[in-house]
Order: C-alpha cells, then sequence, then structure tokens
C-alpha cells in the first residue's frame, strides 16, 4: 500500500509584520516552517506505516528551500521524498497547483497511490482547495476535516470528521484523497537518529518534464485567477484608550451599555 | 523554463529599490551587480512569488519592468455565460443561512450585472419542498435549480461534485457562489477542477464591475473577488478573466442578511427540477454525532475572548465565569488555541471563525490581523492589553492597557454585586 502525504513549507505568518511607512510585508527575518496543519496529515500517515508498513512517500510543491520541509518529513519516517520545484511551475493558482501536484503524485507512485493526505489548509493561502483539486485530478473520493483514520489491510477505511453540524463517520474504501484537522493526533517528534538519517537521505525534483506535464495547464499560464491589485486591509480608527487604575465598577458599566445599551 | 511574469530590463534598472518596497508578495529582491549601474545592484523577480499583479510596474520610476504576455487559454464563447447562482447549502432540510446572505450579495451583484442578469439558486437533496424552496425565492431568487435524488439525501463530495457540475455544464451561469462551510469548501474546488475554472476562496468583498481585460484589450463585466491573502496581511482583488462560470466562496456571517428581502413574500420565482443522471456515492455516512457542548460562537451575541495575555488555561475557566454573567460565551485567539487552553471550534480569526457579536470583549488578545479579519462584524470591541501599542486598540472602541489576569476577577466581583 503506498500513501502519500503532500506538505507544504509555509511563511510562519504569525510573524509577519506590515511595513507601516510602505503598506508592505516585511519577509525578512520570517521563518519558514511546515505547514502545521501538514504536521497532522503526515502524523497520520506515520501511524498507518506503523500500523500496517505501507510506503510512505512525501511530497512538496515549492522552491528549492522547501526540501527542508521535505527533511523533516524523512526524519519523522516518510519513506522518500520528491519536490516538486521549477520556475515553470511559478504564479500557480490553485487549479494549475492541483493539476501540477497530481502529475507529481502518480509520477512518485508510478501509477496512482492508494492513499494521499494533506492538512485541512495551508495557513499562507488559506484556500483548503488544493486537497479536493488533487482528488478530483485523480478521480478519487474525497474525504474533508479528517480527525481519526483507521485503515483494515484489505484497504477498507473508517474515519471521522469535523464538520459544521458535528462529527461524521464515514466507511469508504481506499483508494481516496483526505484533509486532516488539527484536532487529529500531534504530530511526533523526529528521533535524533531520523534526522542524521534525513540530512544525507536523496530529496528527487521532479519538474515539468520529469511529470510530463502539459506546459499551458501549469503556472501562471494555467491558472484561471489572476491577482489584479493588493491593498492593505482597512484599519477601523481604534476608539478610547486609558490606563487600568482598578475602575471595575466604570468598566462594567461600559459592558452592560454595550450588551442592552 | 517558463518566463516569469514579469520583465526586468537590466539597462534600465537603476537598483532604486522602489519595486521591492512596491511588491506586496516579497517576490522581488536586490541583487548586487557591480557595474550594472552608479548602485551596482538589480532588482530581480522570484517566479514562484510573484503573482503577476503588476505593483511593481507602475511602482518603477524608471519604466524598466513589463509585464511578459500570457498566453490566454479560456473557456469559449463567454458569451454564453449569463446569471448569478447560489449554491444553498441545506442539512436534514434546513437551508444554511449563509445561502441566504450570499442572495442578499447576489441581488446587488445582479443589479451591477444588468443586461437581463438573474440570481438563481442551485438546492440539492431529496425530498425538496415548497418549505425548503419559497425561502430562496422570498430572498430573491427568480429560479431555483432543484436536483431532487435519494443519492443526496446526505452530503457526499462525488455526489454533490457530479450534481453541480452537469448544472452548470447545462446552463452555463456566469458567476457561481458558496459559503465557505465545511461542506461548501471543499466540494466547490471539486466543482471548480471539473468544469477547469477558477475558484477564489472566502471572499470579504464582490462586486461587478466594467473592466478591462488586459489579455485581450476588450471591456468586460468581471467579477471582482477580494480577498485577505497572505495570512490577512493584506488584500487582494482577484478575477477570473478569461474562464467560465466566475467561482467563488464566502465565508458565514461576512455578508447580512437582508432583512425583509427586495422580494419579499409573494415574491414570484421558478423553481426548476432538473433530471440529472447522477453517479453513485463512493464512501458512506454512517453517522452523525452531535456534540451537545458544541457552540456556534458565530452566533452568540456577546463573546469574551481570551489570548496569549492570559498566561495559561487557568484564567479561562475564569472567563467561562464572566461569560456566564453576561449571558455570552467563551472565544479564544490562535494563540490561546494552540497553548491548548482552548478547543478549535472557539477560536476567532482567519482560520478560526468570523464572529459578529454586540459585544466582543478581548483580553490579552494582541490582535494580529488575522484575529481582527475575524471580529470585522462585532458591532462594539473593549480591549484589554498590557502593551499600549497591541494592534487590538486598532480597532477597540474602547482600550484599556492593564494586566487582564488583574482585571478579570475583578470584573467577575464587581458584575456579581
Amino acid at each position: 500500500m503506498t500513501v502519500v502525504v503532500c506538505i507544504k513549507q509555509v511563511p510562519d505568518s504569525t510573524n509577519v509584520r506590515i511595513d507601516p511607512r510602505t503598506n508592505t510585508l516585511m519577509r525578512e527575518g520570517v521563518e519558514s516552517i511546515l505547514n502545521p496543519f501538514d504536521a497532522f496529515a503526515l502524523e497520520q500517515g506515520l501511524a498507518l506505516k506503523d500500523a500496517l508498513g505501507v510506503r510512505l512517500v512525501a511530497v512538496s510543491m515549492g522552491p528549492p528551500q522547501a526540501a527542508a520541509v521535505l527533511r523533516e518529513a524523512l526524519a519523522c519516517g516518510a519513506d522518500e521524498a520528491f519536490l516538486v520545484s521549477s520556475r515553470a511551475f511559478g504564479g500557480a493558482d490553485t487549479l494549475a497547483t492541483s493539476y501540477t501536484l497530481s502529475r507529481a503524485i502518480r509520477t512518485a507512485c508510478g501509477g496512482r497511490p492508494d492513499l494521499v493526505l494533506f492538512g485541512k489548509q495551508a495557513i499562507d493561502g488559506d484556500t483548503a482547495q488544493v486537497g479536493p483539486g488533487v482528488s478530483e485530478f485523480l478521480d478519487l473520493p474525497l474525504v474533508t476535516y479528517v480527525k481519526a483514520l483507521s485503515v483494515t489491510p484489505d484497504a477498507a477505511f473508517r474515519v471521522t470528521t469535523s464538520m459544521d453540524d458535528g462529527e461524521h463517520v464515514i466507511e469508504g474504501r481506499l483508494p481516496a484523497v483526505m484533509t486532516v484537522t488539527k484536532d487529529a493526533a500531534p504530530p511526533r517528534f523526529a528521533p535524533l537518529a531520523g534526522a542524521m538519517r534525513a540530512a544525507k537521505a536523496k530529496i528527487t525534483v521532479l519538474d515539468e518534464k520529469a511529470i510530463a506535464a502539459d506546459p499551458i495547464r501549469i503556472g501562471l499560464t494555467g491558472s484561471p485567477t489572476k491577482v489584479v491589485t493588493i491593498f492593505p486591509p482597512p484599519v477601523k480608527g481604534g476608539g478610547r484608550k486609558i490606563e487600568w487604575r482598578g475602575d471595575a465598577a466604570a468598566l462594567a458599566h461600559e459592558i452592560r451599555e454595550a450588551i442592552h445599551g | 523554463m517558463a518566463d516569469a511574469p514579469i520583465l526586468i530590463e537590466r539597462a534600465k534598472c537603476t537598483g532604486c529599490g522602489k519595486c521591492v518596497n512596491g511588491c506586496g508578495f516579497a517576490a522581488l529582491r536586490l541583487v548586487d551587480a557591480p557595474g550594472a549601474n552608479r548602485l551596482g545592484r538589480l532588482a530581480e523577480v522570484d517566479p514562484s512569488a510573484c503573482k503577476a499583479c503588476s505593483a511593481c510596474v507602475k511602482a518603477c520610476p524608471f519604466h524598466a519592468i513589463a509585464e511578459t504576455k500570457t498566453e490566454i487559454r479560456g473557456t469559449e464563447g463567454l458569451e454564453s455565460y449569463h446569471d448569478i447562482w447560489v449554491f444553498s447549502e441545506q442539512t436534514a432540510g434546513r437551508i444554511a443561512e449563509v445561502a441566504f446572505e450570499l442572495l442578499g450579495k447576489g441581488l446587488a451583484l445582479k443589479a451591477q450585472r444588468g443586461d437581463g442578469c438573474r440570481l438563481c439558486a442551485v438546492l440539492l437533496g431529496s425530498g425538496v419542498t415548497a418549505a425548503m424552496t419559497d425561502p430562496l425565492v422570498a430572498a430573491g431568487a427568480d429560479v431555483v435549480y432543484v436536483v431532487d435524488s435519494p443519492a443526496l439525501a446526505d452530503y457526499d463530495a462525488d455526489v454533490y461534485v457530479d450534481a453541480v457540475a452537469k448544472l452548470v455544464e447545462r446552463h452555463h451561469p456566469e458567476v457561481v457562489l458558496a459559503g465557505a462551510t465545511a461542506i461548501g469548501r471543499a466540494f466547490f474546488a471539486k466543482v471548480a477542477v471539473r468544469v477547469r475554472t477558477g475558484l477564489t476562496a472566502d471572499c470579504t468583498a464582490l462586486r461587478i464591475e466594467e473592466t478591462h481585460n488586459k489579455d485581450t484589450g476588450a471591456m468586460q463585466m468581471l467579477l471582482h473577488q477580494t480577498r485577505p491573502a497572505f495570512g490577512g496581511n493584506i488584500m487582494a482583488t482577484i478575477m477570473t478573466p478569461n474562464h467560465r462560470p466566475q467561482m467563488a466562496t464566502v465565508r458565514p456571517k461576512v455578508f447580512k442578511r437582508r432583512n425583509g428581502s427586495e422580494k419579499g413574500p409573494g415574491a414570484k420565482g421558478e423553481v426548476l427540477r432538473e433530471a440529472l443522471e447522477l453517479i453513485a456515492p463512493r464512501t458512506r455516512l454512517v453517522e452523525t454525532v452531535r456534540d451537545p457542548d458544541a457552540v456556534d460562537i458565530a452566533a452568540a451575541a456577546v463573546l469574551v475572548a481570551g489570548g496569549r495575555g492570559l498566561k495559561g488555561a487557568a484564567a479561562f475557566g475564569l472567563l467561562r465565569e464572566l461569560a456566564d454573567l453576561l449571558g455570552g460565551e467563551v472565544a479564544a485567539s490562535r494563540a490561546a488555541v494552540d497553548a491548548g487552553w482552548a478547543p478549535q471550534s472557539r477560536q476567532v480569526g482567519q482560520t478560526g471563525r468570523a464572529v459578529v457579536p454586540k459585544l466582543y470583549l478581548a483580553f490579552g488578545i494582541s490582535g494580529a490581523i488575522q484575529h481582527l479579519e475575524g471580529i470585522r462584524g462585532a458591532d462594539r470591541v473593549i480591549a484589554v492589553n498590557t502593551d499600549p501599542n497591541a494592534p487590538i486598540f486598532g480597532v477597540a472602541d474602547l482600550g484599556i492597557v492593564g494586566d487582564a489576569t488583574e482585571i478579570i476577577p475583578a470584573l467577575i466581583k464587581e458584575i456579581r454585586k
């Protein structure tokens, strides 16, 4: 059984700041991290490897430095790692990215995998669209917001998902694509020996030729959506600001006013 | 190797760096190039980060940056696409509130579009009755497309995608909107891939406007889709100029439901039952477990929210007490959720929920832009933070510079009096 986990390197956006003079992002000194949701997807893949001995393949699309998150996956126990990287992929929106990743997954597995895992969404783009998009390109059933997953050796699965109206228990048979939430089992830490092995492990780079991509369906050319303008988020002007001097009665009054006034 | 979306003319570049400052996506940088110009440096673009927004083209005082032409590979016959569709999500016969919010927005978009554009609701289900379609008509739908099949009794991504994609192929809508709910976000992305068009997630503003298409040079009525990008640090307006339909999702509570819609009761609308051959589901919903403690913080009138400044889970217990006294609910920032002090269901912000309370009390929340995005709809914000420069004070109607862990108990004592 082959399980693919798709992971993304993202800027640690909690630390991204806006330059107040130019109203643009200051990315200097912002660390790149493994997308937090993807760490939970990786953990689900590792648990399947522990339970069933599946072959676990990590795939990441991004610039050369995204190899760092693949090394993290290898350190934790992934068997193989593929970096989907080429300047030709630049500017891809979710349609072009889903196409590119689906081609890369087929190439990495030598066919269709049994299970593809994604984090629920990436914290930089926040679209949650690429996992579902890949399921469409691979023509696989999609199960989203998985918090618990079990698979039997004969490929039957049972998952619990976090939906708006509560938890859904869903059954089916692999192959499938699933996206994983942060309610799932917490990610493990890489053992020291794993980190040392990962540092030396081979990461295969897949470019547009390696995945036999249709050139009009990748990168900016293959992206129907175009970013037309960017601007700083609207800021509401702040109101009064006072120093706390222990006047709880005045604060309670303000609160009651707001609720009942 | 494909070209970068922009072209920097080395002979004209002075290395001034104005484009680097003008780029909202940090796609440009200055590289050392001794002798290239007086400053000995040149601008360079990272094609993987460039979104072709052309901000740098405008920022460059020396006209050294040009956009490279992209090949147009769009849907044939864009003119055959008309009408605005709203996917009307229902669970167990109850139509999601967000569908009505989107129909309200749809009325405005229909007026902007003009030219005989209709507003249409799309309703999937099993045993669909007039009790479900009437409110959609009352909320402004000129047409309700109903697909009624036992296969649609429960949500299944495959079957939902199949139904909506087949309707799109049959009727050619120009715009299709859905709520960014758990269901909407997942299956809508598959629909967009199936019909090979673009989809913009979590839009916070939508409008239709006559727009110059850079690729064709023609004037077109296009949907301007605005959303937070880069973790909410910047807003981006996105368009789908050469593909149809133009698709977008919108989170619940971003648009307000129109009270007493333009049409109101007695409104006329056509209910069209669409016969479709649907595929069989490949997964099975065994059961739905509703959490009796589950709360929808998006529906709360008073929210008492805590962040990193509460310094621990213990203070969240006090928040609960305060929330009960005020008849409200407890909410949390992402930092507090990540620290394990509150469950994710209570997280406010871009990866959590957008909330619309009458009063939002923020204790020890600094106000990361992602968080501020989630409380835009609050009527009144009162914030407590030790840092007088915390961004939360920029949006608070009343800001109190002080320690939340000291103020919360004092407040509880006061209100109990």
